[in-house]
């Protein structure tokens, strides 16, 4: 990165500036629409839209590591578990009437705050600081390996327990007692279930 | 200007690949099934063992109705069976054929790149599942949903302990690392990946989630028309990218005994097709898992399989170093 602006001016912005803000308005467009939508799945669904013009972001800054993590977990995994629980209930097709939510006050505030936030402290860090494009590349994924188990070992050690007590938390909580463990355990050794009783009699 | 007519041919070819493979791959799919439980499968179509039987079905495909179930929400039921093919076409841009830069695009991180947009067909399945307004296709959507999220993870390791032999995420930086030694040496990996590939495409043995016998054809129970054809398309697709990138992490891609030089995209060709015809063979061979036995195969012996791998990666790599 250089820090010299010169022959850089919000008046005359490149190609690859237009497109990052293009796609920021529309990953902007599609987390509003994320929150205001009143049916559940496309409210997931364009949660995907909006994480995927993240990855997007990042690719036109240079971090494509970054990016492709960006997709692997939150669009391959995280909206995939989202999408799992939410047909699991019977998220029905339509508009659903409980979809509002009375914090929502509390939460535009919450959102404004913390995008405030965020802007003042990236801008506060990076001023007229452009990527010169010409020179290696910065978010490489040996410059990021290289960072990552030098500088910052200690943090990416103390998240990953932080990780395995969650693991360890799920395990817990997910263990049946008393009388279902016995079923659980004959299920287990691949005897018949015991027929349990029908919550669901249609 | 060289460089756009550079990049315009590469992704032509690209796509050129994408439009033929899948269904060379389709055709001796109907063939080999057929051979393999003693009868002929189409022979008149065309002429010679009935090679024109794809363009029939191509045709029968596109004259039919396409149906949209009323109670289904429409925009994303259409839009499902795009969101499951087009992945596998973005990942054909990243997997090299040969050497010398015989790549659409050589990327920094070309592993993470290919397993995350592959995970991404998926959604196609879960769109397809929930906006049928079907019980069946929920039914297939949620057990896709837990297939993928079982089988991701053996498949990342497996392909975590190639990268770590070679030291590099690019799929052309792999190859040139190949030695012929490490395919004994990462083929406990090897096969993970092949089988969670198998599992993530939903192929036999893992076709739980379109289980005909028990949810009609799962997901897909309410498509017609082009739209399934994509579906089926998808599939054969995902048959060629798991092939190709099995042959390249697994089996040295271009490498082969001689003809290093000029041959280079020959062998890569070969093990995909060997590698393929092995996903054919299985699909006649075994019956379908159950659900239980599906999930028990992910997390007690692939998951640690790939554990394994890596430590014993590791462990390889520290030696000869050293």
């Amino acid at each position: 990165m250089t820090l010299a602006a010169t022959g850089h001016g919000f008046l005359s912005p490149s190609g690859v500036e237009i497109a990052f803000v293009l796609v920021g308005i529309a990953t902007l467009g599609a987390a509003l629409l994320t929150v205001t939508t009143r049916q559940l799945v496309h409210a997931a669904l364009w949660l995907v839209v909006a994480l995927g013009g993240i990855a997007v972001e990042y690719l036109l800054l240079t971090a494509e590591f970054i990016a492709w993590v960006q997709v692997l977990i939150y669009v391959g995994s995280v909206v995939v578990l989202l999408l799992f629980g939410l047909m699991l209930t019977k998220a029905p097709i339509g508009r659903s009437p409980d979809a509002d939510s009375g914090n929502r006050w509390a939460a535009l505030t919450v959102a404004l705050a913390a995008a405030a936030a965020l802007v003042w402290v990236v801008v506060d860090a990076f001023r007229a600081t452009w990527i010169d494009l010409d020179r290696a590349v910065q978010g490489s994924t040996e410059v990021i390996g290289r960072s990552l188990f030098q500088y910052w070992v200690l943090p990416f050690e103390a998240l990953s327990v932080l990780l395995l007590a969650a693991l360890v938390g799920a395990i817990v909580l997910s263990r049946r007692t008393g009388e279902g463990r016995a079923a659980a355990a004959a299920l287990d050794n691949g005897a018949a279930p015991a027929p349990a009783p029908r919550e669901e009699q249609r | 200007m060289s460089d756009a007519l550079d990049i315009a041919l590469r992704l032509l070819a690209v796509f050129v690949v994408f439009l033929v493979f899948p269904l060379v791959i389709g055709q001796t799919e109907h063939k080999v099934m057929a051979h393999m439980q003693g009868r002929l499968g189409p022979m008149y179509a065309g002429g010679f063992h009935g090679w024109a039987q794809l363009v029939a079905d191509g045709v029968k495909f596109a004259q039919k109705e396409d149906i949209v179930p009323a109670g289904a929400d429409r925009r994303i039921f259409q839009l499902a069976p795009a969101v499951a093919l087009l992945p596998y076409l973005l990942v054909l841009v990243a997997v090299p054929i040969g050497p010398h830069n015989a790549v659409g695009q050589d990327l920094d991180a070309g592993i993470f790149f290919v397993l995350a947009v592959m995970g991404v067909g998926v959604l196609g399945s879960l769109m397809a599942g929930w906006a049928s307004a079907n019980k069946f296709s929920l039914l297939g959507g949620l057990r896709t949903a837990a297939q993928l999220l079982a089988y991701e993870l053996p498949m990342l390791l497996a392909a975590a302990s190639v990268a770590m032999a070679a030291g590099t995420l690019s799929l052309p930086g792999i190859l040139e690392a190949f030695h012929w030694w490490w395919v004994p040496w990462q083929i406990v990996g090897g096969i993970v990946f092949f089988v969670a590939g198998l599992a993530e495409l939903q192929r036999p043995p893992f076709d739980m989630p379109v289980a005909d016998s028990e949810i009609i054809f799962g997901a897909y129970t309410e498509y017609t028309g082009l739209r399934f054809a994509l579906f089926l398309l998808a599939e054969y697709a995902g048959i060629v990218v798991l092939s190709a990138l099995t042959a390249v992490l697994f089996l040295g891609g271009w490498h082969g005994p001689f003809g290093a030089d000029g041959l280079g995209w020959l062998w890569t060709l070969v093990k995909t097709v060997i590698l393929a015809f092995g996903v054919i063979w299985l699909r006649v061979t075994y019956p379908r898992l159950r659900e239980d036995q599906l999930q028990k195969l992910a997390w007690t012996v692939l998951i640690p399989l790939s554990l394994a791998q890596i430590a014993l990666t590791g462990v390889v790599k520290v030696v000869i170093s050293s």
